[in-house]
């Protein structure tokens, strides 16, 4: 299958910040392409870039072979856009918003009204369609924002940040709604602030300072070092850390006052670890490294630390 | 290009009447001006052959045109920070239609106040032909478009409605005060007068004039009048669409 999404050399400036410097990557067709990485990574100005709001600085992005820049009608045309503030009219029915929408894809008629309702109920808001989006709850609108994104059928669904501000369940909703749009076969470009999330992303990308840290698919990315992650609480973690780097030849650091040490066969480290220290440690966790570890590992950072 | 376009206005309706206080604040205080200003100065300055209530009553006609396409300028600054605004954006819809849509939904919420303000004229003792009317109605929608055309342009550029307010003062309403609302061209002190000539709207309030009020013995002929108030829509309308054409990539 070839790329849905093709960035090459990407890069834009605000004045002398440098939101993107050089970002290159692919997202092929049928596949849930994760974005991920901390907020100011250069996520929204990606996205916005291939949502054909913003131009790029250098360096090129088409959408199924179109230019965003030199061609964005029709990459407009392909593209279905879910944005992560709210853009359905509130004094609107959530009907009302779709059938608005449809107008500007040129869509009319019958078979607008048809797409509408029928999306309205794939989405669950069909009993309150006729309400005025206002009193709709967060979980429910962002539903009728995806409805709105999918109505014109679009070959690839741009979705900025979706489960922002949703409760559990409505996240848990928001997964099922990914998983039924990759069986239709569409292409799907999530940006998330939650690592956890890019574990539903066929591949994700991990962004920051503008840069792609990491590329590839969620497990293997965690599994690549091989190692456990060794998380431990401690009174002093300095001094821990400081004697855990003397005694083993392990990399060691301290994030958050939690002493970190990356480790293959974790368990088997766990008990030298509390005999050689005794009275200094409180709590040990043995983990199989996260996409989170994935970025600490390449930023030396936790996310959402700053630099 | 016109599908967006009607869909767009359309809203901008919908919208209007679903919020009564844009209603109320739109239609009552240029009547309230009206009244205030038209009985308080009365028969003060007698000698134009009328009272005053009767000559400022074309001029709130206008002012209520005015008000509805600052109303209607801000709706673009509520659709932007709402994000409303991006989803259109990002949309297959042509700029210029984009345009179109908001500048007719705000011509027509100006026009469905103004004009009805306009079958009021009997109570100032204008009498009212159907002729006069249809051209009135005519020139309303003109001066409409035109102001929301203006109202458009700075509104698109403004980051927020505060921002906005000062266009309002330092433009909108030093427009309308000089356009022959308040006091004729012919009485004004020369530079006056020339900046009253070099005001859009002064052409746009003489062509409702001639069309209205029978014998109104006006300035400009009745139809280099609206020559003028047409083409000037017709530029801002440009202007407008050359400004939202550099949005984006």
């Amino acid at each position: 299958m070839g790329s849905a999404i093709d960035v090459r050399a990407l890069e834009r400036s605000f004045g002398e910040r440098k939101a993107l410097a050089g970002v290159t990557f692919d997202v092929r067709a049928g596949e849930i392409f994760g974005l991920l990485g901390p907020n100011g990574g250069g996520k929204t100005t990606l996205f916005r870039i291939l949502a054909t709001l913003l131009p790029p600085t250098r360096g090129t992005a088409t959408v199924l072979g179109h230019d965003v820049a030199a061609d964005s009608a029709a990459v407009r045309r392909e593209i279905g856009v879910v944005f992560q503030a709210t853009s359905t009219d509130k004094k609107l029915t959530s009907l009302e918003n779709l059938v608005h929408q449809g107008h500007m894809y040129g869509m009319s008629g019958a078979s607008l009204h048809r797409r509408a309702a029928e999306l309205l109920e794939r989405f669950g808001v069909a009993d309150r369609a006729g309400e005025y989006t206002e009193t709709l709850s967060g979980g429910l609108r962002r539903r009728v924002e995806i409805a709105k994104g999918l109505l014109h059928s679009p070959r690839v669904l741009l979705l900025d940040e979706p489960s922002a501000g949703l409760d559990p369940a409505a996240r848990r909703d928001l997964r099922n709604v990914l998983a039924s749009l990759k069986k239709d076969g569409t292409t799907v470009l999530i940006t998330t602030h939650f690592m956890e999330e890019g574990a539903m992303c066929d591949r994700v990308a991990i962004l920051d300072l503008g840069k792609v840290v990491a590329l590839g698919k969620p497990e293997a990315l965690s599994a690549e070092s091989g190692t456990d992650v060794i998380s431990i609480q401690s009174r002093d973690a300095e001094k821990l850390k400081a004697g855990i780097a003397a005694k083993f030849e392990v990399p060691v650091s301290v994030l958050d006052g939690v002493v970190r040490v990356e480790r293959s066969r974790g368990h088997e480290f766990v008990p030298q670890l509390v005999e050689s220290f005794p009275g200094q440690v409180e709590a040990v966790t043995v983990a199989k490294p996260t996409l989170e570890d994935v970025f600490i590992r390449r930023t030396g950072r936790r996310f959402g630390e700053e630099r | 290009m016109m599908l967006p376009a009607l869909s767009l206005a359309k809203r901008e309706l919908v919208r209007f009447f679903r919020q009564r206080g844009r209603v109320i604040g739109a239609l009552a205080t240029p009547v309230m001006f009206w009244l205030f200003l038209g009985s308080g100065i009365g028969r003060s300055f007698a000698g134009q052959g009328g009272d005053y209530l009767k000559y400022a009553f074309p001029g709130t006609t206008t002012m209520i045109l005015l008000f509805t396409s600052i109303f209607g300028s801000i709706s673009i600054i509520e659709d932007r920070r709402e994000g409303f605004l991006q989803s259109v954006l990002a949309s297959p819809a042509p700029r210029s239609s984009i345009v179109l849509g908001k500048v007719l939904g705000g011509t027509a919420l100006g026009w469905i106040q103004a004009f009805p303000f306009l079958l009021l004229a009997p109570t100032v003792g204008v009498p009212l032909s159907a002729a006069g009317l249809a051209a009135g109605a005519g020139i309303l929608a003109l001066t409409a478009f035109f102001l929301s055309s203006i109202g458009f342009f700075f509104a698109w550029r403004s980051e927020s409605v505060a921002g906005f307010h000062g266009i309002m003062n330092v433009v909108l309403m030093p427009m309308w005060l000089v356009s022959g609302a308040l006091f004729p061209l012919a009485g004004a002190y020369g530079w006056m007068g020339w900046v009253m000539r070099a005001n859009p709207l002064t052409y746009g309030l003489s062509a409702l004039k001639s069309a209205v009020i029978p014998g109104a013995a006006e300035p400009f002929a009745a139809g280099v009048a609206v020559a003028v108030i047409a083409a000037c829509a017709a530029a801002a309308f440009v202007a407008c669409a050359a400004t939202v054409r550099g949005e984006g990539a």
